[in-house]
This record gives C-alpha cells, sequence and structure tokens, in this order.
C-alpha cells in the first residue's frame, strides 16, 4: 500500500447555491493544501510532518476559520485552538485561546515534544509561545471582514452558529436544532489526516471556533478523542458543532469501532457520522493503517480533499460532485 | 429495576508511607461522602446531582487535590478544573483555570445547563461564574500550608508534582521505592476527586474535579476537565479517572469503558480490568465506575486508590490499598 491523505475546511450547511467567487478560492485552497502534502508524503516526510504542515497552510489561509480567517467570539476577539496526535506512539498536543500565535497546529506539536503536558490554554499558553519563539502577531491580523460581518449577523440573530454570513430566518431560539441552510459559505475547523506505506498516522486539527462564541468557549478541536485521534488503526480529524462532537467523542469512537468491532474505516465513519451524532452537526476526514480513506458529514456539505500514492485525488464541497 | 450504587475517589497512586493518621482522616472523609450520596440516593436524587454533591463536598475539605488544597501551579496560585456529564442524554460541562470559584464542579454543571456550550475556561470561565452569581472567593481561600509547603520542595527538585500529602519534614529523603510521573511517590500523589453514580431509575452520571499537577506551568490542563478522558458517563456507565492526567487523555480512558461494554459488550468490572490493564502503557491511573445495571467497579495500576463505594443492597467499602 501507498501513503494517503485527507484534509478538510469544515463542515456545514454550505448552500448549493453558494456563489463562484466564494466558492472557487476555497476549492483552489484545498487543492493547493493537498498538494503540498502530496509533495510532502512523496518526499518521505512522516505523517505527523505532513499533518502539520498542511494544518499550518489551511491557518494562513483567510477563507477557513483557523489561523488567520478565524471567526470572532462575543467580544470581537479572536481565540484560536488546535491539537496534534502521532498514531504511532499516542503522543498529542493541544492548545486553547491563542490570540496572538500565528500557527497554532504548531504550538500544539511543541507542547506534545517541548512541555511534560498535553494541553496548555490561554496566557499560559501565550506565555509559552514567547518561550518557545513561535511566530506571534497582533492580534488583528487574524481578524477578516467577512467574519466581523459575521459576527454581527450572528449578535442581530442573537445566536451562535457555526460560521453563517447571512442572518439567521428561523425564529427558534433552540440551539440544538441545526440552522438553516442560508449563508452563502460555510466556513469551519480545518484539518488534516495521513497515513504512509508503513501505516504510521497522525492527525491535527484547528479552529477559531464558534461565531459569536462566549470568551472562553472550548470546542471539541482541542480535546483529543473528540475533534482529533490518532492509534494504530486510523487518524481522525472532525468539524462540526463542537457540543456535539465532545458529547460523541466522535474521533475515538470512530478508532473503537474499527478495534472493538472490527469494522472497515468506511463503515466505523459512517456509523458515528450518521447513527451517533444529531444530523446536521457532523462531519469528519479519516485514513487507516491499511491506507483507506473515509470522509462521511451528515450537513449539507463539507470541503474536503484527498488523495492515495497511486495517483488518486479528489476536491469535493457536496456529495456526488467531484470537481476532480 | 436494578438498585443505586455510587463509588467516590480522592485520586490514585499512594505513598506506602503515607501516615496513619493521614490514611484515617482520608477513609472518615470518603466514608462521609459516601454517606452523603447514600442519603441522597435515598431521597430519590437524581445521579447528576448526586454526582455534584458528593464532589462539591470533597472540593470543599482540603484533604484532596481539588478545590480548598489543590495542587499549586508554579507561580503559587491555583487554577481548578472541573467536569460533570449526565449519561441519559450524554449532556456535559467542563471548567478549567478557574481560580475563584468555590466549588468548580457545580459551575461546570451550570455550563451544561445554563450555557450554549460545553467547556469554558479561564477568564471566560470565571466571567461567566459572576453572571450565574456562583460564590466566588480570593484565590488564597484555596491556598493551604501545605502545598505551599510541598511546591517549594518541588521547585527544588525541579520537577512537576501531581500533589502531596505528607508533611515536610517526611519526605527529606526521596528514596521511596514507588514511583510515578518517572518520581518518587513521596513526591508525587496524585490526589484528584471524583464521583460516579447510577441512581434508582438506572441513569449514571459522573464528575471529576482536581487541582491539577503540582508546579504545572499555568494554563496547563489536565484529563480531569476532558470529556472521554477523565470523565464520562453514557446509557450504559459513568466513570470518573485520577492519576497521570497525560496517560488519562492519551487512552481516553473514561470513554475506553463505554466503549468496550457497548462494542465488546463486556460487563462493568471486566471492562474496567481490561482498560487498566491493556489502556494505560506506562502511564499510572485508576478510576471508579458504575452501570446502569446498579454495579460499581474500581481498578487501579498505581499503587494505591483513595476509594469508596457501596450499593443499594447494602454492600459498602472505603479503602485505599489492594
Amino acid at each position: 500500500m501507498g501513503w494517503a491523505i485527507a484534509l478538510h475546511g469544515g463542515a456545514g450547511d454550505i448552500p448549493y447555491s453558494l456563489p463562484p467567487e466564494r466558492r472557487q478560492p476555497r476549492e483552489e485552497a484545498l487543492r493547493h493544501c493537498l498538494q503540498i502534502g502530496i509533495k510532502a508524503l512523496n518526499s518521505k516526510f512522516t505523517p505527523l510532518d505532513v499533518v502539520e504542515l498542511v494544518v499550518r497552510e489551511l491557518e494562513n489561509i483567510p477563507h477557513f476559520n483557523a489561523g488567520r480567517g478565524s471567526v470572532l467570539t462575543n467580544k470581537g476577539t479572536v481565540e484560536m485552538e488546535a491539537s496534534i496526535m502521532d498514531g504511532k506512539t499516542m503522543k498529542c498536543g493541544a492548545v486553547s485561546g491563542l490570540t496572538t500565535v500565528v500557527n497554532a497546529v504548531s504550538l500544539a506539536r511543541l507542547v506534545m515534544e517541548n512541555t511534560p503536558h498535553i494541553y496548555l490554554a490561554f496566557d499560559g499558553a501565550e506565555d509559552f509561545a514567547r518561550q518557545q519563539g513561535v511566530e506571534t502577531v497582533d492580534s488583528s491580523h487574524f481578524i477578516t471582514p467577512e467574519n466581523i460581518e459575521r459576527l454581527n449577523q450572528a449578535k442581530d440573530a442573537n445566536r451562535v452558529q457555526i460560521d453563517y454570513t447571512q442572518p439567521i430566518q428561523n425564529d427558534t431560539k433552540n440551539e440544538t436544532e441545526p440552522p438553516f441552510a442560508n449563508g452563502d459559505s460555510q466556513i469551519g475547523t480545518v484539518g488534516c489526516v495521513a497515513v504512509d506505506s508503513n501505516g504510521n498516522l497522525a492527525s491535527a486539527t484547528s479552529t477559531g471556533g464558534l461565531v459569536n462564541k462566549m470568551v472562553g468557549r472550548i470546542g471539541d478541536t482541542p480535546v483529543i478523542g473528540a475533534g482529533t485521534y490518532a492509534n494504530e488503526f486510523c487518524a481522525v480529524s472532525a468539524t462540526g458543532k463542537g457540543e456535539a462532537i465532545i458529547r460523541g467523542t466522535v474521533a475515538r469512537d470512530v478508532a473503537a469501532l474499527m478495534e472493538f468491532k472490527g469494522l472497515s474505516l468506511k463503515e466505523a465513519a459512517n456509523i458515528v457520522v450518521q447513527e451517533r451524532t444529531p444530523k446536521g452537526t457532523v462531519g469528519l476526514v479519516a485514513v487507516s493503517a491499511a491506507g483507506e480513506i473515509a470522509m462521511p458529514y451528515n450537513t449539507t456539505g463539507m470541503f474536503r480533499a484527498c488523495a492515495t500514492e497511486d495517483g488518486y485525488s479528489e476536491v469535493a464541497i457536496w456529495p456526488d460532485t467531484k470537481i476532480e | 429495576m436494578a438498585g443505586w450504587a455510587i463509588a467516590v475517589h480522592g485520586g490514585a497512586g499512594v505513598d506506602p508511607n503515607l501516615p496513619p493518621q493521614r490514611q484515617e482522616e482520608a477513609k472518615q472523609l470518603l466514608t462521609h461522602c459516601l454517606n452523603l450520596g447514600i442519603s441522597a440516593l435515598r431521597s430519590g436524587a437524581s445521579a447528576v446531582d448526586v454526582v455534584e454533591l458528593v464532589v462539591r463536598q470533597l472540593e470543599t475539605d482540603p484533604i484532596f487535590n481539588s478545590g480548598r488544597g489543590s495542587a499549586l501551579t508554579a507561580k503559587g496560585t491555583v487554577e481548578m478544573e472541573a467536569s460533570i456529564m449526565d449519561g441519559t442524554k450524554r449532556r456535559c460541562g467542563a471548567v478549567s483555570g478557574v481560580s475563584t470559584v468555590k466549588n468548580p464542579v457545580s459551575l461546570a454543571r451550570l455550563v451544561m445547563e445554563k450555557s450554549p456550550h460545553s467547556y469554558l475556561a479561564f477568564a471566560g470561565a470565571e466571567e461567566f461564574a459572576r453572571q450565574q452569581g456562583v460564590e466566588v472567593v480570593d484565590n488564597e481561600y484555596f491556598i493551604t500550608p501545605d502545598n505551599v509547603g510541598m511546591l517549594k520542595l518541588a521547585k527544588e527538585a525541579n520537577t512537576i508534582m501531581f500533589d502531596y500529602r505528607i508533611p515536610t519534614e517526611k519526605c527529606a529523603g526521596l528514596e521511596s521505592p514507588v514511583k510515578m510521573n518517572g518520581l518518587p511517590i513521596s513526591v508525587y500523589a496524585p490526589e484528584t476527586v471524583g464521583c460516579v453514580v447510577v441512581d434508582s431509575e438506572g441513569r449514571c452520571a459522573a464528575a471529576t474535579s482536581t487541582g491539577g499537577l503540582m508546579n504545572k506551568m499555568s494554563g496547563r490542563i489536565g484529563d480531569s476537565p476532558l470529556i472521554g478522558a477523565g470523565t464520562y458517563a453514557c446509557e450504559v456507565c459513568g466513570v470518573s479517572c485520577t492519576g497521570e492526567g497525560e496517560a488519562i487523555i492519551r487512552g481516553t480512558l473514561a470513554r475506553e469503558v463505554a466503549a468496550v461494554m457497548e462494542y465488546k459488550d463486556l460487563g462493568l468490572q471486566e471492562a474496567v480490568d481490561f482498560v487498566i490493564k491493556h489502556r494505560l502503557d506506562e502511564g499510572f491511573a485508576g478510576l471508579i465506575a458504575v452501570s446502569n445495571k446498579g454495579e460499581v467497579a474500581y481498578g487501579f495500576n498505581c499503587n494505591g486508590m483513595f476509594r469508596g463505594c457501596a450499593t443499594e443492597n447494602g454492600f459498602m467499602e472505603v479503602g485505599i490499598w489492594e
């Protein structure tokens, strides 16, 4: 078997009517990041290095909800979080509450490799970033006009949203119902999973969180077993409504179904997404030690891309309509 | 319908040289907490109410590492974290970096019930606490002289400590044969607290609370507030873990017990034994668990765990060692 890689730029209510000027830059970005991952795998980078590299790239692209382009808290600030896991060693690292660190996923890796801990957050994480000399910038660097707009609309609608640009038409205050698909673009968490030809697996996920979230709110992304997981069976990165992913221990469950029930990657991933989490809340990308790929979602769409060493590659947003 | 069951813990990994008086104090507190829980269960309280009630008591008492009596960060301050999970719909709430809230487990419950989120931390959690009007105190309230002494020792040894309850004069020699996190247990005694309950309706719940590692980096989050790692509850069981946080996170320990019950059809004790045996590699940890069938179980792979358990049919046990 050869290597395999899959990445995502968020699952959610991405409307089919998404205009080309909102769709194309994201497709292009997914293609670009996929190429970076492919090149790295062909150059024999480890899966851990590959997922970090690809997620860094996704963080730097302002079209996705991570790093630059992160959605805003209810105070108009950015609080970024990320995690990374090495399936071979089961070592992991996570960070939350970052406001100046350009690449959260890289800081998560440093927590994993340079501290006796797994997870650092807020001021402590920012201090650590400075000790480690990682690149930091003024917090305004991460804020984009689109996200200011999203926040204003969310405040008008008085709702926490998984990234909407249009006001919510739905009157209901029920937070657990998936919102209507009426935004132009749906942007979400980013993530990447990879496996090399020896079956070594790794996963990384990064995000700005939920639009209009409470300051201090932590989602699934930095919670090992929820948004990110990798072991000897598979590597998984999830996206969607954080609260549902935490409750569903989504990333861990895919691996658990494979291990304890002997299911294939696709079967396990489908069960978790279609049967164990509410509709409209979750998507994930996963690769297995055998080089399989799964990218199920129970939302309208999920920005995603994948490739295998034998030359197959795919960039897609909705079901049944591959772009290439 | 099976009866209720309850288990509490005050940490896995105990110094074999712990003075008898300290052992007694710990057992008395565990007994007291069990009785509080039992009393509530007999009055028909729900599992989630009982775990909160019991963990509040453990936080308030300075004996273990949670609430008052929490381990100190490298800065000499207290940063507490907790989580709670209601198995019925797998609702959950968690907080980290809490420094003035008297009962972190209750704040975690409010996150679950009164916020649109599952997990709040640091300044955001503190702000939410004030909005909710929970009881807040100065950070000094949580700091005990014992822990100030331990922090000093830890800094001298320049290492991380889980927690330590033994008076300073006893730990001059660090030659304890028992080790956790690579260092002598006399210097590393983790004492996170937790409670798991299945009520008379068969509903499971779990809650865990801690001050974390002695001399930890400010901002360090451990397993206790992480759903699936330190705490988990679903239809079939409720689990709370304690020990080396990093090992518990990597092993997604609490979720693991439930997963092998659900996916491998193991019974509660089998599941607990399996997880302790196979999911901890070099890590040291312990856990308590209840099932929706009214069973209670615990397991640990280190030297002792402060625990107590009871079931409706009259069984009750409080212990520290194997």
